[in-house]
């Protein structure tokens, strides 16, 4: 224990950057600023928030049109992979803290799985979607289910559609970038980078990945759970 | 502490190492300043160029010059390049990141890498978005109104935008950076209540950055995206409301504003404390007055909205907030004056940019405040009444603040002295200049000239010839300290540590100051602005 | 200044270590959540389904910051950053709905 100790002591010297006067102050420099970073990712999916507000607001009856077309059972199933996922990242960073590298890395691969397999069922959301004309633009088709105001709820369902797609694709390339930042952790991890002093990227990236999760988690009610489904 | 003894050969962040290779991959935070003055110095050449085109447009009545399309795209150019790329980044990005780490006592920036990473997006923006001009430019005007940008518009937006979209996350990265700095770096002893009221500003200034650009880079690409794909978000065709657009764009645009005037504030609070030779008054209120803008920003940015068909009942909050902005914008010029009042003065180049600054940002401030109230609104906008209230502020502000910061610490930045004399002349003639420009165009406008139109009725020449004539002055203005500055490279004296006998830490190291800023971590034990205890020795330079 | 994160004694660790236990627990409860919001989806309670369903989002999201991601272990500046992230979404949600919730009051030509 003594002499690993020494070790991890020397790996954490040199991972201390000139301009810090001690690793306390580099980790919590590095975990504010991954903090702040997040603070501007909520901005920037506050933009699409926003508009799904707006037209919510104004064109209730198409959303809940719209919403029937997504599959329950699929949305559901990646929460809970999500959710699962998250857990497995926050065990990763503990075992990180404790100085087990193998448990991490091991950890860290169970995330990456999860992490594919909730693109892959979005794939098939997507492809579900794509053959059933629900992508905006000129291939757009949508029967609506209500004869009371049939042109115009196809048009606002368009635009549901339209943030359908913006938010979930924008949230699935945070998941794409998620995996690639936690598999650069598992190998510079199984190369003894990190130690119980010095593992701020594996904090860092541990944050992110929940942020993306936390994403998720206000999507699937906003875009799958509008109304009850019909006849469902 | 460093001593202010200069031996020749000092070893400095200029002269540590060599080779282009030194420059492109350091994380110095001085010499990624020096690259952020060299591109931003470029685009302000660039912005300046079809400024002039403009205004030799409008010297005759008639469209004789350019076409209309033609003259659409250069205010359009103009307008994107002055704000995104040389407001935007001027101050923060040049002499903040020259100065934050010096003034709080640090080795550098928090995180040096990502500072790096912030000029490299810089230019990778900018360099997208000068293709798309360079290969048929952009007419929506700087502000990318759907559903002309996204329908209608034959021109290069997407380039566009998406190169705005790559330098919003350069301005992200700076401000993030300044926030986690000031945060985490001060030197032992530098409290909040010692913070130089420069990295006060910037903090604020860094606020907005963090918070609003985020919302820009969303709405742009989704502006993007509209036009690629057709998608109806903001195209009242398909659905859409194209006052989305306005509201998600003004949301971070508005506060833009105080992002480009804040840190010039803190400059003038700098200047005006070290060359009166007093300690701020009501420093406490100068600093919170900065939060106060920034926080207060975000509240208003509908005023841009009131004849665009918004509901009277938003506009009318949105009208009453924006009255408050004006609040600790007065606190400040109010202190300002209260500085100087019984101060010692000495009247160097960079007071006289900071006299014209406070004179011209208070006329450009008082315009704001006809243009926040409802009715007058209705009357002059889109008309050059708005051109010249910002221009007041943007130029009049900032740039003349951005000249006065680089004046006070050129001789920091460079080791070198500006020919005094040379450099007084530029800055009356920026002034002169400026007022000749910009007065005519607030007569103008409030007789209804609009803006944005390539030619007007014959009845409005004189002051149009007026405001061309201010501009070639105004331009001369500014090519002088671009031919000085560059002489003084070589030619000019040795400044030695502190030439304006100022107080601060920047002012305690060497100049140029050595790579790692200081020679030991300074330990601070005095207020900010301890003029009062700070040998009164004369500033010998200039006189 | 910063002020000193809790040193852990067993590994020496410079951060604070949550036990294994609790992660599960959190995860638990997020899984019964996500259920619990299928579950009331399929109930028609009209516009009152989407209220429901983010305010079980708020729980969730609430865990996940709490302990997944350490703020509640997390110095104040931590705090204060996700307070301003909060403040300011809704800042920019509720100014922009001042007007699209007031438009309807006034009638204008055209309108």
């Amino acid at each position: 224990m003594a002499t690993s100790d020494i070790g991890d002591i020397q790996v954490a010297e040199r991972a201390l950057q000139h301009h810090f006067a001690d690793m306390e102050q580099q980790r919590e420099t590095s975990s504010f600023g991954m903090w702040m970073f997040l603070l501007t990712e909520i901005m920037f999916f506050s933009g699409l928030f926003c508009a799904y507000l707006v037209y919510r607001a104004s064109y209730y009856h198409a959303f809940v049109e719209g919403s029937q077309k997504m599959n329950i059972t699929l949305g559901a199933t990646n929460t809970a992979v999500l959710i699962c996922s998250s857990l497995t990242m926050a065990l990763g960073v503990r075992a990180a803290q404790m100085g087990k590298p193998k448990l991490m890395a091991i950890l860290l691969l169970i995330t990456i799985l999860f992490g594919f397999g909730f693109l892959g069922i979005k794939a098939v959301e997507y492809h579900e979607h794509w053959v059933n004309h629900e992508f905006p633009g000129p291939n757009f088709h949508f029967e609506t289910g209500d004869p009371a105001h049939p042109a115009t709820d196809a048009q606002h369902t368009e635009i549901y559609f339209s943030l359908y797609w913006a938010m979930t694709g924008l949230h699935a390339l945070h998941m794409v970038i998620g995996i690639g930042l936690v598999a650069w952790l598992v190998i510079a991890g199984l190369m003894g980078a990190y130690t119980p002093h010095y593992y701020n990227p594996v904090e860092n990236v541990g944050l992110y990945w929940h942020f993306v999760d936390l994403v998720w988690i206000y999507l699937f009610p906003m875009l799958y759970l509008i109304s009850k489904k019909h006849g469902g | 502490m460093a001593t202010a003894v200069q031996t020749v050969e000092r070893e400095n962040y200029l002269n540590s190492n060599y080779g282009i290779k030194s420059w492109l991959l350091t994380t110095d935070h001085k010499r990624i300043a020096v690259l952020y003055l060299i591109s931003i110095t470029a685009m302000f050449w660039l912005g300046g160029f079809f400024a002039m085109m403009i205004r030799l447009e409008l010297l005759t009545p008639a469209g004789d010059l350019v076409s209309s399309d033609t003259y659409n795209k250069l205010f359009t150019m103009h307008g994107i390049i002055m704000v995104f790329f040389f407001l935007i980044p001027s101050v923060p990005a040049v002499l903040g990141n020259f100065l934050v780490p010096l003034m709080v006592g640090a080795k550098d920036l928090a995180f040096p890498r990502v500072n790096l990473l912030s000029w490299y997006l810089y230019m990778a923006g900018a360099i997208t978005a000068l293709t798309a001009m360079v290969t048929g430019g952009v007419d929506t005007g700087w502000t990318f109104y759907t559903p002309f940008s996204t329908t209608y518009s034959n021109t290069h937006v997407i380039g566009a935008a998406i190169g705005i979209f790559i330098a919003g996350f350069s301005s992200i990265l700076t401000g993030l950076n300044f926030i986690v700095t000031i945060h985490r770096m001060r030197a032992p002893g530098m409290t909040w209540r010692r913070l130089p009221l420069f990295c006060w500003s910037n903090y604020a200034a860094a606020v907005i950055m963090v918070l609003g650009t985020p919302v820009i880079a969303i709405t742009l690409l989704l502006v993007a995206l509209e036009r690629a794909f057709n998608i109806g978000v903001f195209n009242p065709q398909l659905g859409g409301d194209p006052l989305l657009f306005q509201h998600l764009f003004w949301f971070y645009s508005h506060p833009a504003v105080y992002i480009m005037i804040l840190p010039g504030m803190g400059v003038i609070s700098e200047i005006v404390c070290c060359f009166s030779r007093k300690r701020a008054f009501g420093y406490e209120f100068i600093a919170l007055a900065s939060i106060a803008i920034a926080v207060l920003g975000f509240l208003v940015w509908a005023h841009h909205m009131f004849v665009a068909g918004i509901s009277v009942y938003a506009a009318l909050v949105f009208s009453l907030l924006s009255y408050l902005v004006a609040i600790p914008s007065a606190v400040k010029v109010f202190n300002w004056t209260a500085t100087m009042y019984k101060g010692s003065i000495s009247y160097n180049t960079p007071m006289l940019y900071a006299f014209g600054f406070i004179g011209l940002f208070t006329v450009g401030g008082l315009t704001g405040i006809f243009l926040s109230s409802l009715g007058l609104d209705v009357h002059v906008h889109d008309t050059y009444f708005v051109i010249a209230h910002f221009h007041y502020v943007m130029v009049g502000g900032m740039v003349m603040a951005y000249m006065a910061g680089l004046h006070f610490w050129w001789p920091k930045i460079t080791g070198k002295m500006y020919p005094e004399a040379w450099a007084k002349l530029s800055a009356l003639l920026v002034f002169v200049g400026f007022n000749t420009t910009f007065f005519p165009l607030f007569i103008l406008g409030y007789m209804g000239s609009p803006r944005r139109y390539h030619a007007y009725p014959p009845e409005f020449q004189v002051l149009n010839v007026l405001s061309t004539a201010g501009a070639s002055i105004l331009a001369v203005g500014y090519v002088l300290p671009m031919i000085y500055f560059v002489w003084s490279l070589r030619y000019g004296a040795d400044a030695g540590p502190n030439p304006w006998n100022a107080v601060g830490l920047e002012w305690m190291t060497s100049s140029p100051p050595p790579t790692h800023n200081f020679d030991e971590t300074p330990v601070v034990t005095w207020e900010a602005y301890d003029y009062e205890h700070q040998p009164q020795e004369e500033i010998t330079v200039g006189h | 200044m910063a002020k000193h994160a809790e040193h852990n004694e067993e590994t020496g660790s410079v951060g604070h270590i949550a036990p294994a236990k609790l992660y599960v627990a959190i995860w638990a409860i997020l899984m019964v959540l996500t259920l619990t919001t299928v579950l009331v989806s399929m109930v028609d309670i009209g516009p009152m389904n989407i209220v429901v369903a983010l305010v079980i989002a708020t729980i969730k999201g609430t865990l996940v910051v709490l302990f997944f991601m350490h703020l509640r272990y997390s110095p104040k500046l931590t705090m204060a950053t996700v307070i301003a992230a909060v403040f300011w979404l809704f800042l920019l949600l509720s100014l922009t709905m001042t007007d699209y919730l007031t438009r309807a009051w006034s009638t204008y030509p055209g309108r």
